[in-house]
């Protein structure tokens, strides 16, 4: 008996009338865990019934206790027929498991009817006992603490990263099972979200058995979803990132001295000890924001290798390190080779490298290849063929019987795609996958399973076998260095540096160099020296799906951007769809990317950050979205313009009207680069931007460079070329896109809207947030083109964004961040779209301030941050090059003053499409681009609490109500306000079903309930676990089926999210005891009700 | 190819007043679209009317569903559908309830009935307003009477705790559901020159002087109904005018304190006995609850239209008034000066406020 769970219902209230006769209701309640199950008394004739019960007890095994929700059910007492059921409350007690969460449930918590709706509320105390008993075999899981955010959570610190957790379970669909003919609606949508509790209770604690088997102790980046396949079942899912994190224990104090608070960290001086000191730690002051939680992990000092107990890592798997030994000498860049070895062969071992992060801690991320992708169109009519001939047949069987194999068939897909994203990556030359995520599109047998990511070279500083590596990586490094010397290949000096010291050094752009061997590009790339330290090759575009590091240096602001896409097909069945569908996918996805490039080039922007492609798949067609934010890396080259070339040139009204078109887009990408305040320190860009530059440059820039490298002349000639885009007219796909680029509208005034977590460029957030979930369902009359299709879906996102802007303009200023875009097509000729983001709002003037001073730092700091590397390189490499790659060289060249012709080549399209066709058809949907990193925006947050503070005590006067004030958001973090307590994962799913639909207020009154309904639940049950805020919150299902013929209707909703307490940072500044008081003040408030 | 479905749920719910009052006015969705484009929001905000549009349906439903709070206000701040401020929640409130004096002008001291609802249209028309805005309207009155109807204690502080509404708000209701509990006659062609405030002044002080809940014990009495004992001791008053000495005496008191201090002193020298009758049968008759509807048809008629017609200031009638009180009390055969101070405090600041120059 390891567990105790104990339950008392206090009251209730706002209950419905139940009796017509009196007006009044005679409540009581049954408490259900597992099979047990609690009756309270009647409580006769109260709508605001006082149950006072006893404390209900339940003895169980702590794997039930992770598996069954509490259920608490309310009825109508009649004595004469039937109780009448009022609504039931399930509690996820899972929270209340782990001991640094929560440990009290107590509250008001909405009574629901999957059929009514919020029927009163109820209030209830729920505990848990737990026996501790760590040493047996467990099937349990208890104390893995799970989180949705996706970065390592504020208040924790990780100690080591183990890496990808999967698991999926299947069951049969009760909404399809044979007794749902015969049963009422309502029972069969209780039984659906009652498996649902269980199935992800249930995978949750499977997940967590994989994560102690890995020695980690929480989940990171947690994403579950459900897939309803129908007949053929449901399937649950999830993915997430192990990790062993510690809890900060006290407030900013601590934090900024890590060897203090983790004393598990063996600082090894490494070889290159006595230089530490003296390398300058460019990652700066991090913003207000992140500041407690990261710095932590950046020692602010040294760049030694601290890793847990590395002798006995190194014993334990002796054979790793060995291998990436020997074949450190590979051909080409065998230091590069190296330092990819080091790092892999800590990967090696798992199974996938992947990570559902996509934020790290400083010095994790070393490389951006670019985003890897797959897709693969399955039929699920399959599934159950081999095992058992006869679908009926099967549901008369015991499914426990044939579940069992289920999971395999879908394993087994997903394994597929996941090697081929593994197999990308490294065809991008890169050992791991970052900003990992999985998801799927069903339309009756047919389903799209696709997994998207970014392929990345990670450090190994907080990896299992890291310290093993780095044993190894310092025994080796002076050899390393030697052979630099002799050999002298291409972009070796980089490497040998970068090998060293990759971690300490250049946080600022060492994301965006190429982690792949640019001999053997796998893709049409043009690539340059970076734009900040000038010593490694940076790609011309950056495609990740990760968010933006904090410590990249971003010239202006970002942008959404969205590509969206409609594709009509026959209706099929069966393979044949199947293969109709994959064969349109890859078109689908090239033309994506190319909407997302031209895009991006009309904003005058080189990256895209927290990239999501959704492509949702229907009878007759084929939706593509992807979303998402747009920057000027200032370590990429300016983009080139968006050249229009004519086919037929002969014709002069014609030619005028390309001439035309190519005025209109240059002046949107003019008016964008105000819009955005991208202003480049352009003379930098000049030179090697430039097709040809002019004898002098050109000496200039060999006199910078030639002294390092031997070749880089010759690279930055050929190089030398500017991407121009070029859109040949006659091709009516570019007529299309050309007209997409130049509909989507600005944002109006005041606005900004990124998909990712934070907008670069802003930082004096207010503590004015407001979370919101749009959806809109759009019916399409019948024969549509392609080309229609396209523009209503376009103008349906536009408008839907428009009405968002128009809705929020209260705020301004203010930025939409984290927009969520879920389309899907729910019937023949509907498409629905659903949006989730949040609203923050932020002070203007601070900003155009900032914005200057940013503006006017950035090249400055640049400069001075190659000046560190520089010099850095120097000491190291003493015996290699003769010096003189001085801060001086680099600043005349900085500062060499001529204007930007608008350079513009006829190049690559061409090519870039024909190579990308063919990487189609090897079905590697490889989009992949360049990468990024410098220090600058983010950083300079740091002088503004004051006005931070300022404002929030303007929005205080809030208090007074009676209902605790939960705050929603889908960032991980609160501006303003410190987290100082997660109380645990949030995962609930709700069915609402209606049989009078008219009368609810049609297709639209109907679910704005039932999201009303979700949130009201959703923050009761936060503030029920003591906390006043969710983060990272998603809705990650919207299902709507309509029936307006027969006045019905059914939806859907899974949300997610982790349970938070936060602190105004105004109030932690006057009191650092306010946040204990606070938490036993909440589980006070508990006992005392 | 249309929009089915079109939704926006804000984790703080988001209301806008303008588009709230729209919809309190009984607007339809349309019409409040065409208000809004004339107002200029849309070129303000770089809006489409399709998007106003979808803007104004979805504040109206957020709007509609709110509704079944605001019945009941109290569930406004302690339920869980929405996430609204206190301020926002108050202002739902003081506009839910607020009301066109036009409107409560045309049912104030009418049953609030099934009958009266059904005339709602009648009055829509002749007002203007919106059937549904007089819908809403007259349903609040009669919300606030039921609930307040049976309750103990002072009226305007009941209105003010069971529906959350500020102070001045809270005493216009309890003036209306004074009105509507005594049926004061108000719709009558000689009154229509009045404002619901004159009448809402002259409730606050029948209220605060001649109901139960005025003299002491005010936890257990009620404010809605007037004091029967006093109404009661007010047919003493009659001989104020009955006995003839004492009319002459009264009368030959007041003109010595008026001679030369008014312009209208030969005028009211004349009318003395006329003014004082009305007023002292007024005060006889209010025993019957008929007589009580028409009390203030009563006060027009009798007190009111003659002074006007003779011209009389306010001032004038200040005068008038203060010493026409204060005289009676040095009447020697005059015995009841309770009640006569209690009656004629009130009714000096009615004929006060009800005579308009």
């Amino acid at each position: 008996m390891p567990g105790k769970l104990k339950a008392k219902i206090v009251a209730g209230r706002h209950l419905p009338v139940m009796d017509r006769a009196s007006d009044l209701t005679d409540a009581f309640v049954e408490v259900k865990f597992g099979n047990t199950t609690f009756k309270t008394d009647v409580y006769p004739k109260s709508l605001n019934p006082q149950w006072n019960s006893e404390w209900f007890k339940f003895e169980v095994d702590d794997e039930d206790l992770q598996d069954e929700p509490l259920q608490i059910t309310v009825l109508d007492h009649d004595t004469y027929s039937a109780n009448d059921a009022i609504g039931k409350v399930y509690i996820d007690i899972d929270p209340l498991l782990c001991s640094e969460a929560a440990t009290v449930i107590s509250g008001w918590l909405p009574i629901y009817d999957t059929i009514h709706g919020i029927r009163g509320e109820i209030n209830v105390l729920v505990k848990v006992d737990l026996f501790n008993d760590l040493n047996r075999f467990r099937q349990s899981s208890c104390g893995v603490k799970f989180f949705c955010t996706t970065s390592i959570p504020r208040c924790y610190r990780a100690i080591m990263v183990h890496g990808f957790v999967e698991e999926l379970v299947v069951n049969e669909d009760p909404e399809y099972q044979w007794i749902d003919r015969i049963r009422t609606p309502r029972a069969s949508n209780e039984a659906r979200q009652r498996l649902i509790f269980l199935m992800s209770g249930e995978l949750q604690r499977k997940i967590g058995l994989k994560v102690l088997e890995m020695g980690g102790n929480a989940v990171v980046g947690y994403l579950q979803c459900f897939d309803l396949e129908g007949e053929s079942g449901l399937v649950v899912r999830a993915i997430g990132t192990a990790c062993t994190l510690e809890k900060i224990s006290t407030f900013p104090a601590t934090a900024t001295h890590p060897s203090n608070s983790s004393p598990s960290k063996d600082m090894k001086e490494p070889v290159f000890g006595e230089e530490a000191p003296g390398v300058p730690l460019s990652s700066g002051p991090p913003t207000p924001l992140r500041a407690q939680t990261f710095s932590s992990f950046s020692p602010s000092k040294s760049y030694s290798r601290q890793s847990s107990s590395s002798d006995t890592e190194l014993s334990l798997t002796p054979k790793t390190g060995m291998g990436s030994g020997g074949s450190a000498g590979k051909d080409a860049g065998p230091l590069k080779a190296l330092l990819k070895q080091q790092t892999q062969s800590a990967l090696e071992q798992r199974e996938y490298p992947f990570f559902t992060l996509t934020v790290f801690p400083p010095g994790f991320l070393l490389h951006v290849g670019g985003v890897v992708s797959a897709r693969s169109v399955k039929l699920l009519d399959r599934i159950h063929n081999p095992a058992l001939g006869n679908t009926r047949s099967y549901k008369l069987l015991d499914w426990n019987s044939f579940t069992a194999d289920e999971p395999e068939t879908r394993d087994a897909w997903w394994e597929e795609i996941r090697q081929e994203i593994k197999s990308h990556a490294k065809s991008l030359g890169c050992h791991a996958v970052v900003g990992y995520s999985e998801s799927t599109s069903i339309c009756e047998e047919v389903c799209i399973l696709s997994a998207s990511g970014t392929a990345a070279i990670l450090s190994s500083r907080f990896m299992q076998d890291g310290p093993l590596d780095t044993e190894l990586r310092l025994s080796q490094q002076p050899l390393c260095v030697f052979s630099t010397g002799s050999e002298r290949v291409e972009g070796d000096m980089g490497s040998s540096a970068s090998l060293g010291f990759e971690e300490v050094v250049s946080p600022g752009c060492g994301f965006c160099h190429i982690p792949y061997d640019e001999l053997n590009i796998p893709f049409p790339a043009q690539l340059t020296y970076c734009y900040c330290c000038r010593r490694y090759k940076v790609p011309d575009v950056l495609f990740t799906t990760i968010d933006l590091p904090t410590e990249a240096s971003v010239t202006g602001k970002g942008c959404l951007i969205q590509a969206r896409l409609c594709r009509t097909k026959k209706k099929a069945q069966g393979e044949v769809n199947a293969t109709a569908i994959s064969n349109l996918l890859p078109f689908l996805e090239y033309e994506l990317h190319t909407q997302l490039m031209n895009k991006l080039k009309l904003r005058g922007m080189n990256a895209l950050f927290g990239l999501r492609i959704q492509i949702s798949v229907g009878e007759t067609m084929l939706l593509g979205l992807a979303s998402a934010t747009g920057v000027y890396l200032t370590a990429l080259p300016s983009p080139g313009g968006i050249q229009i070339v004519g086919k037929t040139p002969s014709d002069i009204t014609y030619e005028q009207h390309i001439s035309n078109m190519q005025k209109k887009i240059n002046d949107t990408i003019t008016k964008n680069k105000e819009l955005y305040e991208i202003n480049p320190p352009e003379v930098v860009e000049e030179i090697i931007g430039s097709p040809i530059p002019e004898p002098r440059q050109r000496s200039r820039l060999f006199r910078s460079h030639s002294e390092s490298s031997d070749d880089v002349s010759e690279i930055d000639l050929s190089h030398g070329k500017k991407d121009a885009f070029v859109l040949e007219i006659d091709d009516t796909d570019a007529v299309e896109d050309i007209h997409a680029l130049l509909t989507d509208s600005p944002t109006p005034a005041g606005f900004y809207s990124c998909n990712t977590e934070i907008m670069p460029g802003i930082q004096n957030w207010t503590s004015a947030i407001q979370m919101f979930t749009s959806v809109r369902v759009f019916r399409l009359n019948a024969n549509l083109t392609n080309q229609g299709l396209n523009k209503i879906f376009s103008d349906l996102c536009e408008n839907l964004l428009k009405s968002l802007y128009f809705k929020l303009r209260s705020m301004v200023p203010c930025c939409l961040c984290h927009l969520n875009f879920t389309v899907a097509i729910p019937e023949d000729e509907l498409i629905q779209v659903a949006v989730t983001a949040v609203a923050l709002s932020f002070d203007k003037e601070q900003t155009l301030e900032n914005g200057k001073q940013s503006g006017e730092k950035t090249p400055i700091k640049a400069i001075t941050e190659n000046d560190e590397q520089l010099q850095f390189n120097l000491e190291l490499n003493a015996e290699t090059s003769s010096s003189s790659i001085s801060p001086k060289g680099l600043s005349e060249v900085g500062s060499h003053p001529s204007a930007r012709a608008p350079s513009v080549d006829y190049s690559s399209f061409a090519d870039r499409c024909s190579s990308w066709i063919e990487q189609l058809k090897l079905k590697a949907h490889t989009i992949r681009r360049g990468s990024v990193k410098t220090t600058s925006s983010m950083e300079k947050a740091s002088p503004l609490p004051e006005g931070r503070s300022r404002s929030l005590r303007s929005n205080r006067s809030y208090s007074g109500s009676s209902v605790a004030v939960v705050k929603m958001t889908p960032l991980s973090f609160i501006p303003g306000a410190k987290i100082i307590k997660y109380l645990g994962i949030i995962n609930m799913f709700f069915i609402r079903e209606t049989s009078s639909l008219r009368e609810e207020g049609g297709v639209s009154g109907f679910l704005h309930t039932f999201i009303a309904e979700v949130f009201a639940m959703v923050r009761a049950h936060v503030a029920a676990l003591g906390g006043n805020a969710v983060v990272s919150y998603s809705m990650k299902e919207c299902v709507f089926m309509e029936n307006p013929n027969k006045n019905q209707a059914q939806c859907l909703i899974n949300v997610s999210g982790d349970a938070v307490i936060f602190v105004r940072e105004s109030e932690l500044e006057l009191t650092s005891v306010q946040p204990q008081s606070a938490t036993t003040q909440t589980s006070n408030g508990g006992e005392g009700t | 190819m249309s929009v089915e479905l079109d939704v926006f749920v804000g984790n703080t719910t988001i209301m806008d007043k303008e588009v709230y009052q729209l919809w309190l006015n009984g607007y339809t969705v349309n019409d409040a679209v065409k208000v809004r484009i004339e107002g200029g929001v849309m070129e303000e905000c770089e809006a489409s009317a399709e998007v106003l549009l979808s803007d104004t349906m979805d504040q109206y439903r957020t709007f509609q569903m709110c509704e079944r709070l605001l019945h009941h206000p109290a569930k406004l701040a302690n339920q869980l559908l929405f996430q609204i401020p206190p301020d926002r929640q108050a202002m739902l409130i003081e506009r839910y309830y607020a009301f066109d004096d036009l409107f409560v002008r045309e049912v104030l001291g009418k049953k609030l009935s099934k009958g009266t609802k059904k005339d709602l249209d009648d009055v829509s028309t002749k007002t203007g307003i919106t059937l549904k805005s007089c819908r809403r309207q007259f349903d609040n009155f009669k919300r606030v009477f039921k609930v307040v109807e049976e309750l103990k204690g002072p009226l305007v502080e009941n209105i003010r705790q069971h529906f959350l509404l500020p102070d001045q708000l809270a005493r216009d209701y309890a003036a209306i559901v004074f009105f509507a509990n005594n049926r004061f006659e108000t719709g009558k062609k000689k009154l229509q020159y009045l404002t619901f405030q004159d009448f809402a002044f002259c409730a606050g002080q029948l209220i605060n002087n001649w109901t139960l809940g005025a003299v002491d014990n005010m936890m257990e009495d009620m404010d809605v109904d007037l004091d029967k004992e006093f109404l009661q001791d007010l047919k003493d008053l009659k001989i104020l005018i009955t006995d003839k000495d004492l009319l002459d005496q009264h009368k030959s008191l007041v003109c010595t304190a008026l001679r030369g201090k008014t312009n209208v002193y030969n005028e009211m020298e004349a009318n003395f006995k006329n003014l004082s009758r009305g007023l002292v049968n007024i005060a006889a008759k209010l025993i019957n609850a008929k007589d009580v509807r028409d009390f203030f048809i009563d006060l027009v008629e009798k007190f009111i239209e003659p002074c006007r017609s003779d011209k009389w200031t306010s001032i004038d009638m200040n005068l008038y008034l203060t010493h026409y009180t204060n005289s009676a009390h040095i009447l020697d055969t005059f015995k009841h000066h309770a009640v006569w101070t209690r009656y004629m405090g009130v009714i000096k600041s009615c004929i006060l406020r009800l005579y308009h120059d």
